[in-house]
């Protein structure tokens, strides 16, 4: 939204500070001169670098400039835009011919079509583009550089270009430039420089004693910090994998730690989540392909429901004959998830389906210490934010939450009191089953969706409930991040497979320390 | 260190495990000073709910005792913790002198000779009659004997001569969930029979009894008196009145009053507590 | 005085357990081998190789059931693990198996087709002794033993009981099974061990041993039987069905449900590893998804279809629900989950006592009515 304002702004910019902007010459040879002048005209708008050379450069590359005896033009929705003085031409000219250019004229074109989106109003294009740099620059860009890193407002990226700065300079025959390139790298934290710095150590590289000392110096605190990225990266990732346990476990610890039953097709209730987004997808591409962006945002509601009904069904034909024998709890509704996948597997094949992420769940954002993180994970880390507080306020500020309580704590008394027990039980059964749904809308945005995405989750959802302690959210929530957070700093160790067995044997040999959890209540009804 | 690892090192990693489930002479017992049951400042709190406070009480070899006390006193969680069912957070629990109960499980206990009647009347129900008691009897209860035991004729002598006494005779092979409820409870106290304790604790023994079972009961307990101890958790004061000489009141977790029943029930701080002023 | 072992031993089944033990012999032990061995193929009453390997399968299948039957039917206990005793009794064979191909792999060397592949020198300390096929049966009964002993120690001295206790078996046979995926194990990783030429140099594919397979696990699910009807009728069985049914009475009567648990915890894996020892050669492979918790639990419903704490019918119940797999699996394949699942549903629901239950439920009606 932001971006596209700015746009327009810069736009608007353009069209208003007309004529002095482009030299007029530079268009007509651009646009009527041969191959080699056009290479050289190019090359000069690619030194402007300004908002109107780009989209001049941009229309050519697009085949959508044209000539018109004096004027050269390009469209800009239904006005046609003179090229040289940005103002719209009225009226628009009958007859035109696009200015064409051969391969030689346009692989020259992308080139300076690429340093240009370094000035690019889009900062994620602008980063794309500092990104591609780094891999490949040539010392004949310096010029372009150094205006970018003079404009550049984002942090981030302007890190990227000095990086990419100090990598020219470093490939210099002055020791001194190499040596403020040196220092200049030391306030980095990309790999890259870490790479360069390292290349600098040796002396056959580098001749100059006082150089290769900065180097070291530089490659210390580069190092020091990638550290700390590095270990806050797994933080997060941690956070992000237990958000999702959390999501994945929530519906289970109403279902299992408040109500007790143990549903085995909980898993299959988070697929249940994850198709209705696909197919609340499908309905906005075929319905309301405008819209389609929001997508997520409708299959949130769509996917309680659905699941929140598949629930329902289950307590109503099968689980509710089955409280308080909770062996034959845990088969039955085994035999339930066998049939859900089936029916999954049925209804959309056994193929995983396919789901776009909208473009605000997309991309990275990028924070200080090298740490750039990608909005769906951030997303969904607030999601299950959302989805927790919406739970413990059912669970604890509502009439619903104070009868399941009561149920699940005195079903006899509670019925004396006039709680509908039966009605309760459904009802919680299905929001248990519902915010299950909500962690399949999650789900589909990170992972595989397919008739076998619930398997998965079961052990460790189980895992978590179990860990945090039965009917206990706040043991949920906490086993979940701990859970996410070790199993991210042992995957660095010692791989995913192991991390992942290494976690089981802790969990099994912590319920045996502990067997009520991390939150225990304690008392004379616990034996029982 | 977290709270719950000390916990456990209390518990005491295979403090004697091996040994409990053998069959143990219980006449083994201590009990030169002539108390078969001793416990000192037990507290238990069930977070921050203090189930027992300091309790301090101690019973005479062969003594009837029974304890009173309004819902919540403590009583149950009394017996937890001369079981074994739970540990207490401090304080010291003896059977006889040297056999210190905070250090041992609950199999350990029961084989030294302390049996427990539940307040639910808890039976095998799935088993019969006879096996209900053939399992309570007092053998070497470790896996291995178990496994090549018989039943042979001294059982059967065993086993019937305990129907006679809890009036089950006829109803030797029948299932013992069929039971009325008053049945149940004399087979679990004949089950305790089995076991041969030196102490008896049992938990509203008569609940669910009709009259004439009740006073049947009291009867039973008078004659056990003497060769083994008792103690009786419960509500009916006129069932107390028939067996009790000493009565101890609990309250809060604490002892309230001791003393005959005539005498505690005229105590102001007892009436206080059960009629509320 | 003590009864006579023979006297004992009669006294194990009623008459009609009887009957159905002899007929039992008749069919699996004599009938069926014959069939197989004596007639000619054309002849309309062969058994074919297929049927004999169907059946060899579901015979060890049964072995499982029934010791699934001893923990959950009489101890309460259900394992949702079970998976992994099988499975490793079926490697620890396998490895003998992996070392009989001898150089007849595809790569001709000495180490295992799968090792050759990984690029291994030797063979990893733990197969040492595996070319021995003693050793490589003591590992078949050792290695469930050790695994079952140490978890189930520690769990039941922890009181974990009921759904908890399944749920950590669960998670211990999913934990196996993400072990034995890796290559790295050296188990073979994804395929596991296949491609079995020979048992003490006789060709696994010829009739005499595939039969030979066949009666073996027949007599061993025989032997089975006998033994766990042994456990449940002694003091042991009433002492763990007692646990079963009031734990806290068991303990305050003097007994250490830890001890009793844990001893009928380990016979029955024990005997799930030697079923996967005979269940391996008869099917040709073994793999990780052995382990796959599906496959535990799909154990649970052999029993409960059958009738728990009955012994005969989780026997039924791995016959009626494997023979239903392999027909649903050629003429409806997408229906099978549906079958199973509803199986699931139904024997929970309506038969707790299983077909047996409902055997026996019939017969007293239609008893009572003349």
């Amino acid at each position: 939204m932001m971006t596209k304002f700015l746009m327009l702004l810069m736009l608007l910019g353009g069209s208003l500070m007309a004529g002095a902007t482009l030299d007029a010459a530079l268009i007509h040879t651009l646009a009527n001169g041969e191959s080699d002048e056009k290479i050289r005209a190019i090359q000069d708008l690619g030194a402007l670098a300004t908002p109107e050379a780009v989209l001049v450069l941009k229309s050519l590359s697009d085949d959508a400039l044209f000539v018109d005896g004096e004027h050269v033009f390009y469209l800009n929705g239904d006005q046609a835009i003179d090229a040289v003085t940005g103002l719209a031409l009225t009226p628009i000219p009958e007859s035109s011919d696009n200015v064409v250019i051969n391969n030689r004229v346009r692989s020259e074109l992308n080139t300076a079509l690429s340093s240009l989106k370094l000035f690019d109003p889009k900062p994620s294009v602008r980063r794309k583009a500092a990104e591609a740099l780094l891999n490949d620059v040539s010392p004949d860009m310096l010029p372009v550089l150094t205006k970018a890193v003079a404009q550049e407002t984002d942090a981030g990226i302007r890190e990227l270009l000095l990086l990419a700065v100090a990598q020219i300079n470093l490939g210099s025959p002055e020791a001194s430039l190499r040596l403020s390139a040196v220092q200049a790298l030391e306030n980095s934290s990309s790999p890259n420089a870490r790479n360069l710095l390292t290349i600098l150590l040796d002396p056959a590289h580098e001749p100059v004693e006082a150089v290769r000392r900065a180097a070291q110096a530089s490659l210390k605190s580069v190092d020091n910090r990638l550290a700390l990225s590095d270990a806050l990266a797994r933080i997060f990732s941690g956070i992000s994998l237990g958000s999702i346990l959390m999501l994945a476990a929530l519906g289970l610890a109403i279902t299992y730690g408040v109500m007790g039953v143990i549903n085995m097709a909980h898993g299959e209730l988070l697929m249940v989540g994850a198709y209705a987004t696909y197919v609340t997808q499908g309905w906005f591409r075929l319905h309301w392909p405008q819209a389609l962006e929001g997508y997520v945002l409708a299959a949130i509601p769509v996917a309680f429901l659905s699941a929140a009904l598949v629930g329902v069904i289950l307590e109503r034909t099968v689980i509710r004959w089955l409280y308080g024998r909770p062996l034959e709890t845990l088969l039955a509704t085994w035999g339930l998830s066998l049939g859900l996948i089936q029916c999954a597997r049925l209804m959309f094949g056994a193929q995983n389906v396919e789901l776009t992420n909208p473009s605000w769940m997309s991309g990275r954002v990028a924070l200080p210490w090298g740490l750039s993180l990608p909005w769906n994970r951030i997303d969904i880390i607030l999601f299950s934010l959302f989805v927790l507080a919406l739970v413990w306020v059912l669970m604890n500020k509502t009439r619903l939450g104070l009868f399941v309580r009561a149920v699940t704590q005195n079903r006899a008394m509670a019925g004396c009191m006039g709680v509908p027990t039966g009605l309760i039980d459904t009802v919680a059964f299905g929001l248990g089953a519902g915010i299950a749904g909500l962690g399949g809308v999650a789900l589909s945005q990170i992972s595989n969706v397919g008739p076998d995405m619930g398997q998965g989750y079961i052990v460790d959802s189980f895992m978590v409930v179990v860990l945090g302690g039965v009917g206990q959210l706040a043991g949920a929530v906490w086993a979940a991040l701990g859970l996410g957070i070790l199993s991210k700093f042992l995957e660095g160790w010692v791989g995913a497979v192991i991390a992942k067995i290494i976690l089981l044997v802790f969990v099994i040999i912590f319920i045996q320390r502990r067997p009520q959890g991390l939150f225990a209540l304690k008392g004379r009804f616990v034996d029982n | 260190m977290p709270p719950w690892f000390k916990k456990k090192q209390q518990r005491g990693f295979g403090s004697g495990d091996a040994g409990y489930a053998r069959l143990v002479d219980n006449s083994a017992v201590d009990l030169s000073h002539g108390v078969i049951l001793y416990l000192e400042d037990i507290t238990v709190s069930f977070d921050g709910f203090k189930a027992l406070d300091r309790l301090t009480l101690s019973i005479d070899d062969g003594e009837l005792r029974c304890i009173i006390g309004p819902n919540g006193a403590g009583k149950t969680t009394m017996m937890d913790c001369i079981t074994g069912k739970t540990r207490p957070d401090s304080g010291s629990a003896y059977f006889g002198q040297a056999m210190d109960l905070t250090r041992m499980t609950e199999p350990e206990i029961a084989a030294m000779g302390i049996g427990r009647k539940f307040q639910k009347p808890t039976v095998f129900e799935r088993h019969s009659v006879f096996e209900n008691l053939e399992l309570a009897l007092k053998r070497d209860k470790r896996v291995r004997y178990s496994l090549v035991a018989q039943v042979d004729d001294e059982v059967r002598d065993r086993v019937s001569d305990t129907l006679q006494r809890i009036r089950l005779e006829g109803e030797a092979e029948r299932m013992a969930g069929l039971l009325s409820h008053g049945q149940k409870q004399w087979l679990e106290i004949g089950m305790l029979l089995m076991q041969e304790p030196r102490l008896l604790l049992l938990d509203e023994p008569v609940a669910g009894m009709t009259d004439d079972e009740t006073e049947r009961t009291a009867e039973l307990f008078q004659s056990l008196a003497g060769q083994h101890s008792l103690v009786v958790v419960e509500h009916d004061m006129a069932f107390v009145a028939s067996i009790a000489s000493i009565v101890t009141v609990l309250h809060e977790g604490r002892v309230l009053a001791e003393g005959t029943l005539d005498k505690v029930q005229n105590e102001p701080q007892v009436i206080e507590v059960y009629l509320g002023r | 005085m003590r009864t006579p072992l023979l006297f004992r031993t009669l006294a194990l089944f009623d008459t009609t357990g009887w009957i159905a033990t002899g007929l039992f012999v008749a069919i699996m032990l004599v009938l069926l081998p014959l069939l197989h061995l004596a007639l000619p193929e054309q002849s309309p009453f062969y058994v074919s190789s297929y049927v004999i390997a169907l059946l060899g399968k579901i015979l060890c299948y049964a072995i499982v059931a029934v010791a699934m039957d001893l923990i959950w039917g009489y101890g309460g206990i259900l394992s949702l693990g079970h998976g992994v005793f099988f499975a490793l009794g079926g490697y620890a064979f396998g490895m003998y198996l992996m070392r009989a191909i001898g150089h007849d792999g595809v790569y001709q060397s000495d180490l295992a087709d799968f090792m050759v592949f990984l690029d291994w020198k030797a063979y990893p300390w733990y197969w040492s002794g595996t070319e021995y096929i003693l050793w490589s049966l003591v590992l078949v009964v050792a290695v469930p033993a050790f695994l079952a002993i140490t978890f189930g120690f520690f769990a039941f001295r922890s009181r974990i009981k009921g759904v908890y206790f399944s749920i950590i078996t669960q998670a211990m046979t999913y934990a196996f099974m993400l072990l034995f995926f890796r290559n790295e194990t050296g188990f073979g990783g994804n395929n596991g061990f296949t491609d079995f030429k020979r048992i003490l140099g006789i060709p696994i594919t010829s009739p005499g041993m595939r039969v030979g397979l066949f009666m073996l696990s027949g007599l061993t699910l025989l032997m089975t039987l006998l033994l766990c009807r042994y456990l449940v009728t002694s003091k042991f069985g009433r002492v763990l069905t007692a646990i079963r049914d009031a734990e806290s009475r068991v303990m305050f009567l003097g007994y250490n449900p830890l001890w009793y648990k844990l001893t009928a915890w380990t016979i029955s894996a024990v005997l799930c590893g030697i079923a996967g020892a005979l269940y391996v050669p008869q099917v040709g492979i073994i793999n990780p998804s052995e382990m796959s918790p599906a496959n535990s639990i799909e154990i649970a419903i052999w029993v409960a279809v059958g009738g728990r704490a009955t012994l005969w019918g989780p026997v039924l119940g791995a016959f009626i629900v494997n023979l239903a797999k392999s027909y649903f699996s050629v003429a409806f394949p997408d229906y099978w989950l549906f079958f199973l699942g509803s199986l699931f549903v139904v024997v929970t629901l309506f038969l707790p006592d299983g077909v047996l239950g409902l055997w026996k439920r019939l017969r007293s009606r239609v008893r009572r009515r003349t």
